[in-house]
């Protein structure tokens, strides 16, 4: 029962950052922009909300449990999360440029912007905290433990491994994000008007919805997404910053096409993607699955996992695929 | 009107050229004009994190290169897997596909090569086919489910990126002989030195050996250059390059003119793998690094994308590209200690990003070139006067070309 309780807790932590960015490139590629960045903007995301979370953590550039962030911890964790949101919106105004007013191609700027941000975080972290000092270390109370809620921490039953083993304040945010995004998307004109312009936007011209105005819109939430879904990467990966998400951006960008563009989807994509990975990493401790003696290295069998299931879901599912009709189209109003 | 004398020249294949060659040196110069705009802001930043170290870094980051054997035969070592990455995901953009699957397909063919290099102990001719199988076959796979189950041919590449990397990892501690330990040597992660293992099996320094002191030094530039030169030809002398470039423009068309589109698109796919493979090849069986084995996805596979964006996907353009940026990366690694490494990349992506600007810049370049004749004469030999007749307005220009394409 234990190593189910850590699987399901590990599947959680790790399907919240999927979550986040792969909502994040939804609303993007529903209004019609390729995101492509969202490995650097999670990377931009991570990067400024750790250094903020680090800073809030000091008292007279000390660690301290005195400080602001020690005393108020989910309040810190807030402020760090609006940060990542705010700088992955502004990172990703990049991308909007070179989309929607170059009307470049929208590989471009998703390229560059991946490129950039590793090397812009490295910089600037050697800038603030000294050469080669490229980790910036996340404090432990950003970690929410039943002692936040008057509960006793030493007591580790089945329920409290699974909800309090590694929880985070990125969790609620994630769902309260995901019902916000169904609502938005489906319920509100906005939304109809953002869906509208990533699938005929001469269409949604035509009726007077300022299509690049929408494009904005789009990319700006997705950049907020990505942003937040750094830093929940980075709390989850669990050693501190190091300029890189180990590839979620990507695999986000994957979960968003195995969820078929559509909020709900994205949920179940990025649960069952996060469930077999880390079942892939807990092969040793559980009993059932074969062992494959006399293969070395055998855990790289069970790595794959994921990948190969996806994929099989993927060729069994995709018939139907609703990808937007007019993303990766730069939407030039002269055009018809 | 010029524009249609002009599109009645295109008949004639030495107006054809002309055309091509006009348009593509604005579209160079849409290029020189965003690498210097990114040398600059690597100049602001270099100014803007240790100033009295700037102009000395700059200097560093365009002429290492220059300044002894080692740093020139690097630079050429360094291009060499670049050059093929670039080609596949050029040639994929060619067909309308976008292959971000090039990092698995490099590993791939690293893998192949090196599987017949050290373990069977094959010349390196072979070694190098094999590479390309490798990446051939890890190339099928996106082709494939996107013609037969309409799986998005991006969500399999990174699938598979991933999925060579574990395999291969695999693959490498499982096939006897394949770590350097086998070999008496001491990492139980990487692959032996070929030196060790295969002297014959590892690329030849032929004359550059000869003319270069350094272990950088080998013909694999010359194999990498020669086949972007075959991709050239195919794409845009073949009746086989016509109908890919036909099928990237417009799908529906492609199929409406009689061309299978489906295969097309699954040979593309197999074609940018293999060149993909044929890279890793190049770079592992020179013999200088050694393969490691290591749970992430390799980065070079990913540095085709910028390659090509900065060549506009023309084959021979990926040649330049490719030296352009293993130029500044080789002058980046003599960066430290007054300079991150990583500015490099930061410089590179101002560049790409920057590209995105060429749009606007080669259109300013058009309406340039048309106000002052003169200046037109001051240009390299082939933007001459055939430029002056199609500048005047880009977009129809673009739509000729297309038509033209079709329609050849």
């Amino acid at each position: 029962m234990d190593v189910l309780a850590n699987i399901l807790s590990a599947t959680v932590i790790f399907a919240v950052p999927l979550l986040l960015v792969a909502l994040g490139g939804m609303f993007s590629e529903r209004s019609g922009v390729i995101n492509l960045a969202l490995e650097g903007i999670m990377i931009m995301g991570a990067l400024f909300s750790c250094l903020v979370l680090n800073k809030m953590n000091l008292v007279d550039g000390m660690a301290s449990p005195d400080s602001f962030g020690a005393q108020n911890p989910i309040l810190a964790m807030f402020i760090a999360i609006l940060v990542a949101a705010l700088v992955g919106m502004i990172y990703a105004l990049l991308l909007a440029f070179a989309a929607i007013n170059l009307k470049a191609d929208q590989t471009i700027g998703g390229t560059a912007l991946n490129m950039l941000a590793p090397g812009l975080a490295v910089v600037i972290t050697w800038a603030i905290q000294g050469e080669a000092q490229t980790t910036v270390l996340i404090p432990d109370w950003v970690r929410i433990t039943k002692a936040n809620f008057g509960g006793d921490p030493m007591v580790n039953g089945f329920w409290d491994t699974i909800f309090f083993k590694s929880f985070y304040l990125t969790t609620p945010i994630a769902i309260i994000v995901l019902v916000a995004t169904v609502i938005v998307l489906y319920k509100t004109k906005f939304g109809l008007r953002l869906r509208a312009c990533g699938e005929h936007p001469q269409a949604a011209d035509s009726v007077g919805i300022n299509v690049y105005k929408m494009r904005y819109a789009g990319v700006m939430i997705s950049g907020a997404l990505a942003g937040i879904g750094g830093l929940a990467f980075t709390v989850a990966a669990g050693s501190g910053f190091t300029a890189e998400v180990g590839g979620y951006g990507f695999l986000a960008l994957a979960v968003m096409i195995f969820g078929n563009w559509k909020p709900l989807n994205i949920l179940g994509a990025s649960c069952f993607f996060a469930l077999f990975k880390v079942i892939g990493s807990y092969t040793s401790s559980i009993p059932f699955l074969p062992k494959f003696e006399g293969v070395a290295n055998s855990g790289y069998i069970y790595n794959m996992l994921p990948y190969i299931v996806t994929m099989i879901v993927l060729i069994l599912t995709s018939k139907n695929s609703a990808a937007p009709k007019a993303e990766g189209i730069p939407y030039d109003k002269g055009q018809r | 009107m010029d524009n249609n004398k002009n599109l009645s020249n295109t008949k004639n294949s030495s107006g054809f050229k002309k055309f091509i060659a006009s348009n593509g040196s604005v579209r160079f110069m849409g290029t020189v004009v965003s690498i210097v705009m990114g040398l600059v802001l690597g100049l602001i930043l270099l100014l803007a994190t240790n100033a009295p170290f700037a102009i000395d870094g700059m200097s560093k980051i365009l002429t290492t290169a220059f300044v002894d054997d080692t740093g020139f035969t690097k630079l050429l070592y360094e291009a060499t897997p670049l050059i093929l990455v670039g080609l596949s995901v050029g040639f994929a953009s060619k067909t309308g596909l976008f292959n971000i699957g090039a990092p698995g397909q490099y590993t791939m063919g690293a893998c192949f090569g090196l599987v017949g290099c050290i373990h069977f102990q094959l010349p390196w001719p072979v070694c190098l086919v094999l590479a390309a199988i490798g990446g051939a076959i890890w190339g099928i796979f996106p082709g494939l489910f996107k013609a037969l189950f309409n799986v998005n041919e991006v969500i399999t590449s990174i699938m598979f990126n991933w999925i060579a990397v574990f395999s291969v990892n695999l693959a490498i501690s499982n096939i006897p002989k394949m770590v350097s330990t086998d070999w008496g040597q001491a990492n139980t992660d990487k692959t032996p030195t070929l030196g060790l293992a295969n002297p014959n099996g590892k690329i030849p320094q032929g004359f550059l050996g000869e003319m270069f002191w350094s272990d950088y030094a080998n013909i694999g530039i010359f194999i990498a250059i020669a086949i972007a030169i075959i991709i050239y030809i195919v794409l845009n002398k073949t009746t086989f390059g016509y109908e890919l470039k036909a099928c990237g423009l417009s799908q529906h068309a492609g199929i409406y003119a009689g061309i299978k589109a489906k295969r097309n698109m699954v040979l593309s796919m197999v074609i940018a793998g293999a060149l993909a493979g044929i890279g890793g090849g190049l770079f592992y069986l020179s013999g200088v690094e050694q393969f490691a084995i290591v749970k992430v996805v390799n980065g070079m596979g990913f540095n085709g994308i910028p390659v090509a964006l900065l060549a506009y996907n023309n084959p021979l353009g990926v040649i330049f590209s490719s030296l352009f940026i293993a130029l500044v990366n080789v002058g980046g690694e003599q960066l430290q200690p007054d300079f991150a490494t990583q500015t490099i990349d930061i410089i590179i992506a101002a560049i790409i990003y920057f590209s995105a600007f060429s749009l606007v810049v080669q259109q300013i370049i058009r309406r340039f070139l048309k106000a002052d004749e003169s200046n037109v004469n001051a240009e390299p030999a082939p933007v001459n006067k055939e430029n002056t007749k199609v500048k005047d307005n880009k977009t129809e220009v673009i739509v000729k070309d297309a038509d033209k394409e079709v329609t050849k």
